[in-house]
């Protein structure tokens, strides 16, 4: 009789419920479906962001070199990576590279994670690179100066006066790579890194059970960029220039 | 006495615009030199330029008998010994007055981190600043930042040290605090270039006036001669609207 009434206002209640079920049922089967592809989705993300920083902080420096070398293929390595698609840049490292490695190593391939891990960090690298450069930019002159002045050489001045106001500059950019750069390897799907996505759609395929499954896996990302968000706010907590006592 | 900042016939252009258009000038130890003159006069670029944070364009300055315009010179090493002070004092904001002090003197292994810290409390201490020394600059007011940019300046015991407009940006009531340590630096025998408009404190602590305009020293004496007696016109001009 309630259904009926339902029915009658245009909702398609048992459907509804239906979903609802699916959802628990969800939950229960590609739980750990999803933690395996949980654990790819870190790995990946952590390798990138880590040699992403280090690809970042080299390629920018390199950029603000005089020397018009360094700054040239910096220049170069930023502009492709920003005007292709990861996705193209994935598919390029993980078939296309080896073609060509193979005619000096015959046989040569990477694995799924090599590649994996070497597209978003060249990804993630060429952002960062751009991220720090504007740091770098916002420190004023002065501080430059005052550190040479006092004795200090170029390399020095870099490390010890600009970087470190140069990174506090840069943190909320660099958050929102990072973030970015988690949810990017979802892309790397496509080349068959079994991480979040591809499981869900794997489990999706056999299930059809899309609309608690995507739910699922969004909740997924959402914790994880959570606490990779609250992390970083520790972080920078700690560069505030406050008296501590 | 010994002989301590000679430069010879130096210029100085940006492009084409000549901002310095040969300076000589000699300094012995322990003098005491103020630096006056109208704004974009070149006062401030000469200054810059005996540290070498401007590149010359031609001439010679020796500090300390190094050739610093010399290509092969180390000039790192010649800064250890040639303090400057900011307008804008240029602390590290990152650093808290004490490290700010204790940074080049351990990172240039001039001492070790106790000899810096103990070094850096007891300049602070002459600055009168003792109980700001875990404060960070934005803590600071001007005047006090200034007299740790002192401190942080005096921190590599330099034989010369170089103003740049020290008190420009200060509020009224806090230039008096920082030419008041300045005062007693001359008093100890520091040698000093101060590019100023403080002209009572030109008066009363400089041994030698230079009034340099349009790129070129248009004047000099001690202050009795310069104040009081100015032969130049471009000076007494210069006098006029300033005092």
């Amino acid at each position: 009789m309630l259904i009926k009434e339902i029915q009658f206002v245009g909702i398609d209640v048992m459907n509804f419920l239906e979903l609802l079920r699916d959802f628990n049922e969800v939950a229960g089967e590609a739980t750990p479906l999803l933690m395996e592809g949980l654990q790819f989705t870190v790995l990946v993300s952590v390798c990138a962001i880590v040699i992403g920083i280090v690809i970042g902080l080299i390629a920018c420096l390199m950029r603000m070199s005089h020397f018009f070398l360094w700054r040239w293929i910096a220049s170069a390595y930023i502009w492709v990576v920003r005007g292709t698609p990861m996705i193209v840049q994935a598919f390029f490292i993980h078939f296309g590279l080896p073609q060509i490695i193979s005619l000096f190593i015959p046989e040569f391939t990477f694995t799924v994670i090599q590649s994996s891990i070497i597209t978003t960090s060249l990804n993630a690298g060429a952002y960062i690179a751009e991220i720090f450069r504007g740091g770098i930019t916002a420190v004023p002159k002065g501080q430059t100066e005052a550190a040479r002045s006092l004795g200090l050489s170029q390399g020095k001045t870099m490390r010890k006066v600009v970087l470190p106001q140069a990174t506090k500059i840069a943190i909320p950019s660099m958050v929102n790579q990072f973030i970015i750069t988690i949810k990017d390897t979802s892309i790397l799907s496509v080349i068959g890194l079994p991480e979040l996505t591809n499981k869900t759609k794997i489990y999706v395929g056999a299930t059809f059970n899309y609309f608690a499954s995507w739910i699922f896996v969004g909740l997924f990302y959402l914790i994880l960029i959570s606490i990779l968000m609250i992390i970083l706010k520790k972080v920078e907590a700690s560069f505030s220039y406050e008296r501590k006592n | 006495m010994k002989e301590k900042i000679r430069v010879t016939d130096l210029r100085k252009s940006f492009h084409h615009l000549d901002v310095l258009k040969g300076i000589d000038l000699r300094v012995q130890e322990g003098e005491v030199v103020c630096i006056i003159g109208p704004s974009g006069g070149g006062k401030s670029t000469f200054l810059r330029c005996l540290n070498q944070l401007e590149t010359v364009t031609s001439g010679e300055i020796i500090v300390d008998d190094f050739v610093l315009t010399e290509r092969k010179v180390n000039i790192n090493k010649i800064r250890e010994n040639i303090g400057m002070v900011f307008q804008s004092f240029n602390l590290f904001p990152h650093l808290t007055a004490k490290k700010n002090i204790m940074m080049a003197p351990v990172d240039l292994k001039k001492m070790t981190r106790d000899q810096a810290e103990t070094k850096a409390l007891e300049l602070l201490k002459r600055v009168g600043l003792s109980e700001k020394a875990d404060n960070y600059p934005h803590e600071l007011s001007g005047g006090q930042q200034q007299r740790v940019a002192i401190a942080r300046a005096l921190a590599m015991q330099p034989d010369v040290m170089l103003f740049d407009e020290p008190t420009s940006a200060l509020d009224p009531e806090m230039v008096g605090e920082v030419l008041q340590v300045m005062k007693e630096l001359a008093a100890e025998g520091m040698t000093m270039v101060v590019v100023t408009h403080e002209m009572g404190f030109a008066r009363d602590v400089a041994d030698r006036v230079i009034l340099m305009a349009d790129g070129v020293i248009v004047e000099e004496g001690t202050p009795d001669e310069l104040f009081e007696k100015p032969k130049e016109s471009r000076t007494q001009e210069f006098l006029r609207a300033v005092l």
